[in-house]
């Protein structure tokens, strides 16, 4: 029997009904990557010891009675910015490349909870600075869906580990679009939470006030059940708020008659491509069909959001990344003559050049004489998104436009170019400013602007399954040549109800969720 | 512009060592990045608050409980060098 891309609701049927066991499904997706995963470079660790005596315990509670958690014994990939209590966790950066945790992530400790069954930890771009995952100190990883293209990223090796079957699904983080963008590049389902959602205790950090820990899968309900399990309030993450979790899963509604959805006009941008541009303006549609009332709205301070990112990330992550002195943990240099030496020199040989470079854009615009022109103003500029959102939201109820201007681009573009990661996330950037709750739901293929890529024929995993849309549907069965594009939904603060139900009601209608790459 | 000294005292700030060559790579990129942001400026935000966080929670304290830490040798352990129970650093001067 095959497992790869099978939803979580399936998965937990099946090991419930005894159908198959904890065991089995880590033995079938740890094999997968031994033999798979040199194509596409997901993984920098692989944790087959600890998975496997991980999913025993699972199948001893399964085989008790009583109910089982959703996660019991379903493994999962790990973006390896999460700690890990006793697995090497390393942000991607030789800094931390054998340090080992000794502690476990919120969310790490909940999956456990869970008794989830943990396979490896994915790559990401270092410290997660990038949308490509090529400034990963392992090497980048590769789309499944044309190898000779980024996944996107930071959470890159997660959407592909997902995407390639790997694993059923991965945790991942956003600062601004790491989750969106590399989810709409992959074609998966990914959600990236309101700020303070899920705690980001145990998360190594980028941008404090922007972090946001959430996962990618393969379905919105998969999404919905994940944040029920990965939401709420930590003591030890002051910044978690004290806001109820809903049921999601339960609460999910396919009704979408007299929602209203916003398009907000400024996110067409020039340069974007015809494909993405088309497949989300027929997603929109669909939502039409489906009774929601679609209205244009405009958000003219969209076009500053990278310029804010630009400012506030690096000055975060100046600060964030002083902590790596070679002293208590991390890399250490063998030729420091002194202290100031050995904080130098470990710097210096372990970070890369897109950390080094936002810790000096960092240190440069916090500094004495610029703080005001640069980082205060930011922060100013900031409050204008915030309010500008805030506003949008007592028209509409949410909004709809693309997560991406572009599908994957081919590898080596993004490397040596200091602003791209601010400008792939363009689309990403404002909400996260406002530290509002979004989703990439997969809405189709596009032609890549820069090139060709391999006639594909996306199969469907589950061909018995027929879609609930019906003959009226004929979205699937358009030609799929390209590569995946991705349908953002934005919601107001706090409102993953309402977002996960339109992702859910799409997917009710749609199968662009049910497209594989052929591995 | 940005100068190369300019380069060169942010290293020291940051305590990264820098080679002369990445002085001259990183004050192109930095050049990069700020002419990027310059826009920004021109920006009216008379009369804005500066945003620096996004939950409006106010005051979030818990109970100043002292509690054992159960992993101090997990701890330790991820040290380049101890000596006894502290952090061993080179000399300062």
């Amino acid at each position: 029997m095959n497992f790869e891309f099978f939803e979580l609701t399936k998965l937990r049927k099946l090991l419930d009904e005894k159908k198959v066991s904890s065991l089995e499904l880590t033995k079938y997706f740890l094999l997968r990557i031994k033999e798979l995963d040199k194509n596409y470079n997901s993984f920098v660790t692989v944790t087959e010891e600890e998975a496997l005596k991980n999913a025993k315990e699972a199948d001893e509670f399964i085989n008790s009675p009583g109910e089982n958690p959703f996660l019991c014994g379903v493994p999962y990939a790990s973006k390896d910015l999460f700690c890990t209590k006793g697995i090497r966790t390393t942000a991607s950066s030789k800094i931390l490349d054998q340090y080992k945790p000794p502690f476990d992530a919120t969310v790490t400790k909940k999956l456990k909870e869970q008794k989830s069954v943990l396979l490896g930890k994915t790559n990401l771009d270092e410290f997660a600075h990038g949308s490509s995952t090529e400034t990963s100190a392992y090497g980048a990883s590769k789309n499944p869906w044309d190898n000779t293209r980024i996944p996107g990223g930071s959470s890159g090796g997660s959407t592909a580990a997902v995407a390639a079957g790997l694993a059923p699904w991965a945790t991942a983080t956003e600062t601004g679009g790491s989750i969106r963008q590399p989810a709409s590049l992959c074609g998966l389902s990914g959600w990236k939470p309101t700020y303070g959602r899920v705690s980001r205790y145990g998360v190594i950090a980028m941008a404090s006030s922007l972090d946001s820990p959430g996962a990618v899968a393969n379905n919105v309900e998969d999404l919905a059940h994940l944040a029920e399990i990965m939401s709420g309030v930590d003591e030890k993450d002051s910044t978690t708020g004290p806001i109820e979790v809903p049921s999601y899963s339960k609460k999910l509604s396919a009704d979408m008659k007299g929602l209203k959805i916003g398009v907000p006009k400024e996110y067409f941008v020039d340069g974007m491509e015809d494909g993405v541009k088309q497949r989300v303006m027929e997603a929109i549609k669909q939502y039409e069909k489906m009774g929601a009332k679609i209205e244009e709205v405009s958000l003219p301070n969209t076009k500053y959001g990278s310029l804010v990112y630009a400012i506030v990330c690096p000055s975060e992550v100046a600060s964030n990344l002083m902590r790596y002195d070679g002293i208590r943990y991390g890399h250490v240099t063998k030729d420091g003559e002194n202290l100031l030496e050995t904080y130098e020199k470990s710097r210096a040989e372990g970070f890369g050049d897109e950390a080094k470079r936002r810790i000096l854009t960092g240190t440069y615009v916090l500094s004495a004489g610029y703080i005001d022109a640069y980082y205060k103003k930011a922060q100013k500029v900031r409050s204008l998104i915030i309010n500008e959102f805030a506003e949008v939201f007592k028209k509409v109820d949410i909004l709809a436009c693309p997560s991406s201007p572009n599908v994957a681009i081919k590898l080596g573009h993004a490397k040596d170019n200091p602003l791209f990661g601010y400008i792939a996330d363009q689309l990403n950037i404002p909400g996260s400013l406002a530290g509002l709750p979004a989703l990439s739901v997969p809405c189709g293929f596009g032609r890549p602007s820069d090139g060709e890529t391999p006639s594909m024929s996306p199969y469907p995993a589950d061909a018995g399954h027929p879609l609930p849309g019906g003959e009226g549907n004929n979205v699937g069965s358009m030609p799929s040549f390209g590569l995946p594009v991705g349908l953002q939904i934005i919601g107001p603060q706090w409102g993953e109800q309402i977002v996960f139900n339109a992702g859910f009601a799409f997917q009710q209608v749609t199968d662009w969720h049910k497209k594989y790459p052929n591995i | 512009m940005l100068t190369k000294e300019e380069v060169i005292k942010l290293a020291k700030l940051s305590r990264i060592a820098l080679s002369e060559a990445e002085v001259e790579k990183f004050q192109k990129n930095l050049e990069t990045v700020l002419s990027y942001v310059d826009e920004l400026k021109k920006v009216n935000t008379q009369g804005l608050e500066e945003v620096n966080q996004v939950t409006g929670l106010v005051n979030v304290q818990r109970d100043d409980k002292a509690v054992v830490a159960e992993n101090r040798d997990d701890i330790f352990g991820q040290a380049p060098e101890i000596k006894d129970e502290y952090f061993k650093v080179k000399a300062i001067l």
